[in-house]
Order: structure tokens, then sequence, then C-alpha cells
């Protein structure tokens, strides 16, 4: 996997709460491979439904083209399981999402797609928003050993991630093959509840 | 000294634990691992690491979201793409080794209804599935919860997982439920009080006599909507219920390993005096018939009730979102919600397709016909031949009902059983997300009994009315 590091780029400011996985790629995209669902991003927010480009969302205005971070409100891209909310997302460039709170499955599977998630303060991460609209393609710069985020006022907020997420998206681990490594454990845990529990 | 009391979940955690790092982080065993026609994903990333299926005796598998309602013939399905991932499902079972609950097969179904149906969902086992309302299965007090089709692959890889413990949450619901009320306006109250992201990095027992006093099918409902509280799984501890139920199930331990399993299975409710991280209560008494307004499903009222005013919100950013709600649900707040029309009904989805469900709606159905198309959509072959069995098809087709094969349908509408833009439908299913049902569909989330009102009246109708 990509190893992520730092990160400087343009973000983009979405102000809904509760911004769910079918807002980010709805239901009918799922069943085509992955380099065809490129365009399928916020499919019905960007676009009206006889698809012409809705001028006044954010990822259609220009001044926010090539933007690679994404500022959300609370509890964003909850709902589905799929994995395509993140690779969407990645697929168009972006990397990093700093929201106050994120749903559970996503925030799990951008790790799996060197992508990371960061959760700050609401009030921080709305004051954020503010910025990004004021003066839109402003920067945020991300780093990840320090655990920092620099917002478009200069100012620097930390956050927090765990050692172990930190570490494998820093040197790009791939988890299956950290996991092979535990293979002892994983034999010694299936022999063990070969006899505790022995009708499985 | 006397062990620490523990929770449920606790218990669970503990037993799964492959390695503990110290950094936090636990490899988590999985027992069982669910598999659908998403789940070719997974499949792919295998191949193309040239790995095979650690456990694949562990691997259960039924085509639900890309079938259709209408036909059990594969080669029927429009779209090549969708027919292909229904393909593969038995390719990759077939090639694994897993069990393959087919379609055509009575035993395939939506996977959340399979499961417990089948046996595979047992207590104190932890289950995964590439699929968010995997939380369904802890109503059988199984450690359930859904992944991304990265970790599906992990888990096909090695039968574990990378996880950090969550937190632990009860929702008590005490006293007596009213007449009409059932398990879907029991958690769509608890989604209103506690808010889609009430229970983020938790996992939800729920306890109270209310809860223990449901069946499982009930408690089915209950989990399921888990994720929709913004929880990583939901559980209800085992007791004579759950035992009764699983008692007999083709994947139920059998003969002398039944009496060992139940022993363990009584040994897993949390201790008394066990801590929680965080206590939520509701009454039950109070929980009316409940519909949703908006598009997250923490927009719920009672059927009583009026479409809320968006200057009643209590900043800016809610009301905002309250006006955006509205505007795109076609509703004008101050209406009752009663005299809200309705054009289309949908029962059916892993929330609320099970043979209860089936019997509620009927009981509603029975005598009556609807105004409106309304669809019943079984949540597996096995229900579906229930149903036929006690003559429920008859009273819905009698009602004017379709009566459809298993299988996710209008709760997603993947394979194609979607709504039209505008379309007002109550749905039995669990999210109202703008564009679920299809693009501009407006989603009132409802029970069966609900549904049934609302599919007979033409809109909203508190169902006690017409139970009489
Ligand atoms: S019925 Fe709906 S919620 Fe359940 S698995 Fe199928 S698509 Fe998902």
């Amino acid at each position: 996997m990509e190893p992520f590091t730092t990160l400087e780029a343009a973000a983009i400011p979405i102000d809904q709460p509760n911004l769910d996985t079918d807002q980010i790629i709805p239901a009918r995209f799922l069943g085509r491979p992955r380099p065809t669902q490129v365009d399928a991003l916020f499919h019905d927010l960007r676009y009206t439904p006889d698809r012409t480009p809705r001028p006044e969302f954010v990822t259609n205005m220009p001044a926010f083209k090539g933007a690679r971070i994404v500022v959300a409100e609370r509890n964003f891209a909850c709902g589905s399981s799929r994995e395509n909310a993140v690779t969407v997302m990645v697929d168009n460039g972006f990397r990093a999402f700093i929201a106050p709170s994120f749903g559970d499955i996503f925030f799990n599977n951008c790790f799996q797609n060197a992508a990371l998630p960061i959760r700050l303060d609401a009030a921080r991460v709305a004051e954020i928003r503010v910025l990004l609209h004021a003066k839109p393609g402003s920067m945020v710069k991300i780093d990840l050993a320090a655990q920092t985020v620099v917002g478009p006022d200069g100012k620097t907020d930390r956050f927090e991630i765990d050692s172990f997420r930190k570490d494998c998206l820093l040197k790009g681990v791939d988890e299956v093959n950290l996991t092979l490594g535990y293979e002892k454990d994983i034999a010694a845990f299936e022999a063990r509840q070969r006899q505790e529990l022995s009708w499985l | 000294m006397a062990a620490a009391a523990r929770t449920m979940f606790e218990k669970i955690w503990q037993r799964h634990v492959v390695v503990d790092r110290d950094d936090g982080y636990t490899l988590l065993y999985v027992d069982r691992h669910l598999m659908h026609d998403g789940s070719a994903a997974g499949f792919a990333k295998l191949r193309e690491r040239k790995i095979k299926l650690r456990r694949p005796d562990r691997g259960f598998a039924t085509p639900d979201h890309y079938v259709l309602s209408s036909s059990r013939a594969v080669a029927d399905i429009p779209d090549p793409q969708h027919r292909s991932l229904v393909e593969q499902i038995r390719t990759n079972a077939a090639e694994s080794g897993i069990t393959l609950f087919d379609l055509g097969d009575e035993r395939q179904g939506i996977a959340h209804v399979v499961g417990p149906e089948q046996g595979v969902t047992q207590p104190g086992l932890t289950l995964v599935c590439g699929d968010s309302h995997t939380s369904t299965h802890g109503a059988l007090g199984a450690l359930a919860f859904g992944i991304g089709s990265s970790e599906v692959a992990h888990v096909m890889a090695t039968q574990c997982l990378w996880q950090r413990k969550p937190k632990a949450m009860r929702v008590s619901v005490e006293g007596k439920l009213g007449a009409g009320i059932t398990a879907k306006d029991v958690i769509l109250a608890i989604i209103a009080k506690i808010g889609t992201a009430g229970a983020v990095g938790h996992v939800i027992e729920y306890a109270g006599s209310a809860i223990r006093g449901l069946s499982i099918e009930g408690r089915l409902t209950v989990c399921n909507m888990s994720i929709e509280a913004g929880g990583k799984a939901g559980m209800v501890a085992p007791d004579d219920t759950t035992i009764a139920y699983l008692k007999g199930r083709p994947f139920a331990p059998k003969a002398a390993e039944w009496d060992k399993a139940v022993a363990f299975w009584r040994t897993l409710p949390s201790d008394e005096g066990a801590t929680f991280d965080r206590d939520v209560s509701l009454d039950a008494a109070a929980i009316a018939p409940m519909v949703t307004w908006g598009t997250s499903p923490e927009d719920a009222l009672s059927i009583t009730g009026r479409i809320p005013e968006p200057s009643t919100a209590p900043d800016a950013a809610k009301k905002d979102s309250m006006k955006r709600a509205l505007d795109y649900m076609g509703l004008v707040p101050g209406t009752l919600l009663e005299e809200v029309p309705v054009d289309r009904v949908f029962i059916g989805s892993c929330t609320n397709s099970r043979i209860e469900d089936l019997r509620a709606a009927a009981k509603v159905a029975a005598g009556r016909k609807v105004v409106i198309p309304a669809w019943v959509v079984a949540g597996s072959g096995l229900v579906k031949k229930q149903a036929e069995a006690e003559g429920l098809d008859k009273i819905f087709l009698a009602a004017g009902f379709e009566w459809r094969e298993p299988g996710c349908s209008m709760c997603v509408g993947m394979n194609g059983d979607t709504g039209k833009p505008g379309q007002r439908i109550a749905s039995t299913s669990n999210r109202n997300f703008i564009g679920r049902q299809g693009p501009g569909v407006r989603t009132h989330l409802v029970s069966p009994a609900m549904a049934v009102a609302a599919a007979v009246t033409g809109h909203f109708t508190d169902v006690r009315k017409l139970l009489g």
C-alpha cells in the first residue's frame, strides 16, 4: 500500500451533517467495475436528474478543482459498509477527511485504502469550513507523523490517531501480510477453540 | 477474589482475542463469515494475491442484493454486470468450498435473514459480513458487525480482523409495549432519542423487560438498525427464547453438543453489576407507532404528530438540514402525519421480512383492499414457504398486494426495484436516505403493520385504529 506521510492540498467544505454513503456513491453504481465508478462521486448531489451539473455543489466549483482533502460535518459517511465510498473518493484524488465524527465502517475502510480520516473538535471543523467557503481553494496541511492539521488561517491543531493505524499508514503496511505473520497465534487459537467450542 | 463483573460484549470479545498488541489493537478471531453477491470484490482481492480462504467451513453465502423479485432465473437479470455478480457468488463458492444457499434453493434469501434462520448465527460467536446490517445477528447474542471489502478479503485470508475495542452501551426499554406497537417502533424511538451518531464507537446491548419480551424476530429488527444509531453492533442476551429458537435449526449443534452449547450460552449474559460506558433508558409504554418524516432515520415521529417546524430547531445548522430534508420530502411543516398521502408501499428488507412481520402485516390486510401499489417481499425462500403454508399469501393477494420473490429488492433498489422520482413510499426497510429507493424517491420508515395501514388507506394511518 502507498504510504501516507504529509499532504498539503486544497480542501472542500461539506456542510451537511450525517452525509451518508448513499450520497457519496449511490447504490446503482456499485455493480460496476471500479474504474467506471469515478464519475459517480456525489452523483445525485452534483447533477440534476437530467445530468446537468449543479453549479452550486462544491465539487462543481472551479475554485475547488484539484482538492484532495474533505472537511465535513458530524457523522460523515455514515450508513452502508460500501468501501466504494472510500475508493471513489481516492480515485477522485481525495486522501484525507476531517470531521467531528465519522460512520464507523467508513472510518475503518479509509485505512485499507491509504486514506486518513481525522477527528477534530466540531467548533474548529466548522471554523475551517467557513474559511474554505470564504476563500475557495485555500490549503490545508496535514502531517501524520506530527499528528497535526494546519488550517487555511495558519492555525495548527493536533489530532489523535491510534499508533497502530498511524504506523500502518506511515509505512504503507499491507495488513494481510502483517496478519499472516501471526500465523502461529491464529493456529493456536483455532486449536483451543476446537476444544472449547467443539460444535462449531 | 471474585472475578470482576463483565458485560456480555466483554465476555465474547475476550474469548476471541488472538493477539493483543501494546498499541491497543487486537487481532480478533472471526467465527462466521457471511457473504453475498456484493462480496465478489473480496474474492477478487484474494485471487489477485493467490491466497486461498483460510476457513471455508466458516463461510456461508447467499445472493440477495442483485437478485430479481420477479424471477428466480439468473438469466433473467437484465443488467449484465449484476448478472455476473450473482453468477460469481456461485463460482466463488464452488471454488472456495464455502456453503452456498443459491438462487432456486428455498434457503436463499437476505443474508441477515438466512443466517439466524439456518442456525449459522449463534450466541457467543463473532460474525462478520461485508454489509452494515450485520448488526442484525446480535439478536441471538453474537458479536456481529459489518466490514468493508478489504476487510472481507482480510477475513477470507486470515479468519481474523484488526480491531480496536469499542465501548459498551446499554439501552434499556422497560415496561410493556402498547397494543399494535412493534419492535420497529421501538428501534425508531431509540434512534429518535439518541440520534444517528448516538452510539458511534459503541456496541449496544439492548436490555429491559420490553426487549426480553420480544420474539427473536423482533430482536432481529431492533439489532438490525443499531447501525442507524451509529453503533458498531447491537446485541441481546441469549435466554430461553433464544435457545428455543435455535433448537433444531440445520446448523445449530446437535445431541450432546447441543447441551454443551446451551451450557456455554447460559454463561454469556452480562453479569449483575457489570458497568457500561453509557446507559440510556426508554419507557416502553410511551412508544407509539413511528413514522420517519425526513432523510435520516433519527427523523422519526409518533404517528400522532405533525411535520416539524424548522423554526423550532436548536441551531442554524439543524434548521438548515431540516429545511433541506422537508424540501426533498415535499412536506409542509405543521401537517398532521396522518394527512400525508402515500403513493406506494414496500414490505420487506432485512429489518422486517420475517414470518412474524408478514403475520403482523397480514393481520391488518385481512379483509381490506390496497388503494396504492404495494409489495410484499419475503426475506427468504423459507419465510415465503412458511407464509404460504399459513395462507398469508392468499390474504395479501386478495387485498391486492404483489407477492414477490425473496431478496433485498426495494430496500436499496440495486436489482432495479426502485420507485419513481417524487414518489412517496411507506417502507419497512431501515434507511430513508436521499435517493435510497431511487433518485428523487421519498422514503418513510414504518413497521409492517403501519405499512399495510398506509396501503389500505392511501395515507399514513395509526394502525391502532384499524386493529380495533
Ligand atoms: S435488505 Fe437492505 S439493508 Fe438489508 S442487506 Fe439488503 S440492501 Fe442491505
